[in-house]
């Protein structure tokens, strides 16, 4: 990943200033930097959001495509992820270097949407056992400026909220074949749930406390980071130590809790963030990539 | 309490035009013609095509009599003969550190240009070599001066005043070096309890005021003490308001610096880098600079 190289100095002034609740940047150790959300950045998928935190730029996009279902699932849709670590980001990252970071990240997000609850799968299949919606996520890293995982769990949550994905109907004639008709209305079509879906929240241990969206500077002075997914009602869906360090039992716990608690007020504001957008509707001037 | 401030983005704006003296500047992208008056000297950032006179970078364009060139707002520190420059050592070698400076090449710093712990001139020796480790390692910040430019355009630091030398504790922001004002001195003791040292090269240091100026005569025994709240907060502010400046493209130097700091005073140290209390505070600062000026 992207890292910097700090004297011990600097460190050692990173360190103090988290015992002392008070960052470099002047936040406090559970405030997140300004963040920026924006759906529907490309048109040509079915649902993108692009994300800004800090100086952290990520970009996601939704494409449905029509499949099989899995044979294990025969009545589910699925999701397929991809994440794509752009040379634009860092120079590390050029060629195969973002493909380490990149699968890690796949990981993760697997991970946070294989259960049964996170999303419907049921309600992306169209007909059991032949067809089905297959939702490929595409990620795209622009800029690494510390705390990736949260930055694209939140853009994740913004694309699939504003994924639309085309009414289809099952016609089957008088000799059993079936076909699929599409609905003629481009506006006609079914929205996700993503009530559920979680977002990751990654603790860093820095001193003897921990912090929320650690900025580069303060990742090279973490050891061991905690991933956490929250949802929207505080539930923990799933749990990652990242670093080399080792974390008490102890700390642990207070990690946890504090990861519940700004989980719950990280979705209030995105879901009052993406409604208000909603609201906008075509009123509000589309800033992209060139505003 | 946790704070999480999320938000749409805002298209931006065109800053208030007119407002500053010499916003007549002449601005140019790439590509745009210059004159095509063939009397003229190509300088940098400029290319004949077709008889014309062309930019090559986006930024303002300064003439010099017969002389024409474009100064990029956004750009590599070239080195300067007698620039103070703020740097991060990269790599240890034989008899000279490597250290980033923001230009295009990696400065150095040769080990006979620099004053070693003691104080005392006297040859290097081979003891001087083996511990250049324990002076200066890899990821040190140091604060030099511009001792030569060679022909490919690296440059090579010194560090023999007592002014100069290893970084401590305190916090770096990167800023565009076109950004940084050319002034008489570069160190800055800001009344309101911080120094800061612009570095020409667009490397800014903002650190606590030390006690006794002595002190750092030796410059290698880093302080490690925890650095005082009040201290912090100023440190903290300052950087915010260093970033609100350059976010607004305003020139940094210590007056404006610190007129800025000033006008932050009525917002919390974290809602300045909100983009609308950012644009607030910089109007205000570019008020009271006009003023200034008469």
């Amino acid at each position: 990943m992207a890292s910097v190289v700090l004297s011990e100095a600097e460190k050692v002034y990173i360190v103090h200033g988290i015992q002392e609740d008070l960052r470099v940047d002047g936040r406090g150790c559970e405030d997140y930097r300004c963040t920026e959300v924006e759906t529907d950045v490309v048109s040509n998928t079915s649902g993108s959001a692009r994300v800004k935190l800090g100086h952290t730029d990520i970009l996601v996009g939704v494409k449905a495509e029509m499949g099989t279902p899995k044979l294990e699932k025969p009545d589910e849709g699925y999701l397929e992820f991809f994440v794509d670590c752009s040379a634009n980001a860092t120079p590390e990252f050029e060629g195969r270097g973002g493909e380490e970071l990149g699968t890690e990240i796949v990981n993760t997000l697997y991970r946070i949407f294989s259960n049964g609850s996170s999303i419907d799968l049921k309600s992306l299949c169209i007909n059991p056992r032949e067809h089905c919606w297959v939702l490929y996520v595409d990620v795209l890293l622009l800029e690494c400026g510390g705390n990736l995982f949260d930055a694209i769990s939140i853009a994740v949550k913004a694309a699939l909220f504003n994924t639309r994905i085309p009414k289809v109907r099952v016609l089957e004639d008088d000799e059993g074949s079936k076909e699929i008709e599409l609905s003629d209305d481009p506006y006609d079509c079914i929205r996700l749930n993503v009530d559920n879906v979680p977002c990751i929240i990654t603790l860093s241990k820095i001193g003897c406390r921990h912090v929320v969206d650690a900025t580069l500077q303060e990742e090279a002075c973490s050891l061991a980071s905690l991933l956490l997914s929250v949802t929207n009602r505080g539930t923990l869906t799933c749990m990652k130590k990242l670093g080399k360090g080792s974390l008490d039992p102890e700390s642990i716990f207070e990690m946890m809790e504090t990861g519940k608690k700004v989980g719950k007020t990280l979705h209030i504001a995105l879901q009052k963030t993406l409604e208000k957008e909603e609201s906008l509707g075509t009123t509000r001037q589309k800033v992209g990539f060139l505003g | 309490m946790a704070a999480m401030e999320l938000r749409l983005p805002v298209p931006r704006k065109v800053v208030s035009q007119g407002l500053a003296r010499g916003s007549d500047k002449h601005l140019v992208a790439p590509g745009d013609t210059i004159t095509t008056d063939t009397g003229y000297m190509r300088g940098h950032g400029t290319y004949m095509g077709d008889e014309k006179l062309v930019a090559s970078v986006a930024g303002a364009v300064e003439r010099v009599n017969k002389l024409i060139c474009v100064k990029a707002l956004k750009t590599r520190y070239n080195g300067e003969v007698g620039d103070i420059v703020v740097g991060r050592i990269t790599e240890v070698q034989q008899k000279r550190w490597k250290v980033e400076t923001n230009a295009r090449l990696d400065s150095v710093l040769l080990l006979s240009s620099m004053n070693l712990p003691g104080g005392e001139l006297r040859r290097r020796s081979a003891e001087d070599e083996l511990a250049m480790r324990d002076y200066l390692q890899e990821g040190d910040l140091i604060s030099a001066e511009v001792q030569a430019v060679f022909s490919d355009g690296a440059v090579s630091l010194h560090t023999r005043s007592l002014k100069y030398g290893k970084l401590g504790q305190g916090v770096l922001v990167q800023v565009s070096p076109s950004l940084v004002k050319r002034q008489k001195t570069h160190f800055h003791d800001l009344p309101c309890g911080a120094s800061v040292i612009l570095g020409n090269n667009g490397f800014i240091w903002i650190y606590p005021t030390p006690e006794q100026k002595d002190e750092e005569a030796g410059g290698f025994v880093t302080n490690l003490e925890p650095v005082p709240l009040h201290d912090r907060e100023v440190i903290s502010r300052l950087r915010n308001c260093i970033l609100a400046l350059v976010a607004q493209k305003l020139m940094l130097y210590d007056t404006s610096i610190l007129y800025c700091y000033e006008a932050s005073l009525p917002h919390q140290i974290k809602d300045i880098l909100k983009p609308e209390v950012m644009q607030e505070i910089v109007l205000e600062t570019r008020h009271r600079l006009l003023e200034l000026e008469g």
